[in-house]
């Protein structure tokens, strides 16, 4: 299928999560997650997505499966997690909020100063550093959100739904923000949404989920060298749509009789 | 007229208001001052009376203090260990909320007899006062953003991390909160205990110049230590809420004026 040889950096096997009260937020889920990759995690609201990223982090044990970490456990650290909210501390500043990762792991703040400043200017928020989140617009604190995963050079982010509350305009901008973060700093994103047109700007590999038990039901390579402005309104792009909402569909009809 | 004029002067011409009324009728009735003392005489009783008058008040101010520092290293320390610990809190909590509801005018004369006065005097001013920072920090440290203490667990925080960098910053506001009640409720217990040791005691506070006075029949002095114990709780509770402005008035709504 897709031609892309990198080998998987973290691996998803039969994968299931059934919560205290018995809901049953994914069952069998295979997932691999290739090295330098940009993946989406499709699927309606509940199908586990959200599930199956906290347990990549280790926020979440799973119930059945394993999740296996090319370089063991020592590549556990090496994350970084955008919420869906922006999840800053309000008492401290965009510099203190971005130091946190840094600072947990023992970090001196002199020594750390020009990695973060570094950071916030690659998000474009050089000038806020003194700035209080409160000061700040919704976009500009995702930012920092982005920053804070960043700065502690995580091989691998994951992002869970990070842009839903975002009006399009500023979405849109952070899109493009983000594919040029991916491309600089080659890292490997995994990313939660449930925006069809979102997950083809995005990525090169979207796997669409099916809810109530939460699995894999398609995956789709998006084979777009450049995306920019002119990719967003090409024919290729509203093919790519085309198809990812068809297969999003299909997963949404998939479990009959689990609809309520 | 503006609002901010209008804050002050419309309490202020109450007051005016007020003290004409009382001093008319003093005047109209021919009132003798051992029954109500003119708002002239209370004032003259003020001055005359000073040295004794102040060095009561700050006896009381001194049980105040300390009161009031007590409930809060009380109270936030209880609020912190029971946050650490479930079996503490299920422990203790019962108490703290009996000590609360069981009136402290009839535990200070108990009190007066196992203790020396002053800390008899202390103990009543601290048993009031220590419950609303123990009950605010508390919820302030429950309500921590769950994403946030995610974020921190992801990173690897030692308990001591989570509680100074995340909880107890957290829980500001409504320690904060709490202190700013504990102030004038430390005056009430400081009051409450100095009324009960009476005359028994040697203490020397406004509160027991009340007693005593009441006693001499010396009204006009009642209401010059009155007065004083007044100006007392609202100068207590100006500087609390500038204390609270001062930490808060960066990061938290409460303490932002909108402009609309």
């Amino acid at each position: 299928m897709a031609p892309s040889p990198a080998a998987p950096i973290v691996s998803l096997l039969g994968v299931g999560k059934v919560f205290g009260n018995g809901l049953v937020a994914l069952d069998g889920l295979d997932l691999d997650v290739r090295d330098g990759e940009f993946l989406s995690l499709l699927g309606p609201s509940g199908c586990g997505k959200s599930t199956a990223l906290r347990i990549i982090a280790g926020l979440s044990e799973p119930t059945r499966g394993t999740v296996a970490w090319r370089d063991g456990a020592d590549a556990r650290r090496g994350f970084g997690f955008v919420f869906q909210e922006p999840t800053l501390m309000p008492w401290t500043t965009v510099f203190g909020n971005v130091f946190l990762p840094l600072k947990l792991t023992g970090a001196d703040k002199a020594a750390a100063a020009p990695r973060i400043i570094e950071t916030l200017a690659r998000v474009g928020l050089a000038d806020f550093a003194e700035a209080y989140p409160r000061e700040l617009s919704g976009g500009m604190r995702m930012r920092v959100s982005i920053a804070r995963a960043l700065v502690t050079a995580p091989r691998i982010l994951l992002m869970d739904e990070p842009f839903a509350a975002l009006d399009e305009i500023t979405r849109f901008k952070l899109n493009d923000d983000l594919v040029t973060l991916w491309r600089e700093l080659r890292m490997t994103v995994v990313f939660v949404t449930h925006s069809v047109f979102e997950s083809v700007f995005l990525s090169n590999r979207i796997v669409v989920m099916t809810s109530r038990p939460g699995r894999v039901s398609r995956e789709l390579a998006i084979d777009a060298p450049v995306r920019d402005a002119n990719f967003r309104t090409s024919a290729e792009y509203a093919g790519y749509c085309r198809v990812t909402s068809e297969a999003l569909a299909h997963a949404m009809r998939a479990p009959a009789g689990a609809a309520a | 007229m503006n609002e901010r004029a209008l804050r002050i002067l419309a309490p202020a011409a109450v007051l005016a208001l007020g003290v004409l009324l009382w001093d008319l009728v003093v005047r109209i009735d021919g009132i003798p001052p051992y029954i109500l003392p003119s708002p002239g005489l209370v004032l003259t009783t003020l001055v005359s009376d000073w040295p004794i008058l102040w060095s009561s008040l700050l006896a009381t101010l001194e049980t105040t203090v300390e009161g009031l520092a007590l409930a809060v290293i009380g109270g936030v320390g209880l609020a912190v260990l029971f946050n650490q610990s479930r079996l503490i809190e299920h422990s203790l909590y019962p108490y703290a909320v009996i000590l609360q509801v069981t009136p402290v005018v009839a535990v200070a004369p108990l009190l007066l007899i196992y203790l020396p006065q002053h800390a008899a005097v202390l103990a009543c001013a601290w048993i009031v006062a220590f419950f609303p920072v123990l009950a605010n920090t508390t919820l302030g440290l429950n309500s921590v953003d769950h994403n946030l203490a995610d974020l921190f667990r992801m990173y690897g925080a030692s308990r001591w991390q989570v509680l100074t960098e995340l909880k107890l910053p957290a829980a500001l506001p409504q320690m904060l909160a709490g202190i700013k009640i504990a102030g004038g409720l430390s005056l009430i217990g400081a009051v409450v205990a100095e009324i009960a040791a009476g005359s028994a005691g040697s203490g020397s506070g406004l509160a027991y110049r009340i007693a005593e006075s009441g006693y001499r029949l010396n009204i006009p002095r009642m209401f010059a230590a009155l007065l004083l114990l007044s100006l007392a709780g609202i100068v207590i509770f100006v500087l609390l809420s500038w204390l609270t402005h001062l930490v808060l008035r960066r990061w938290h709504e409460s303490a932002i004026t909108r402009e609309s």
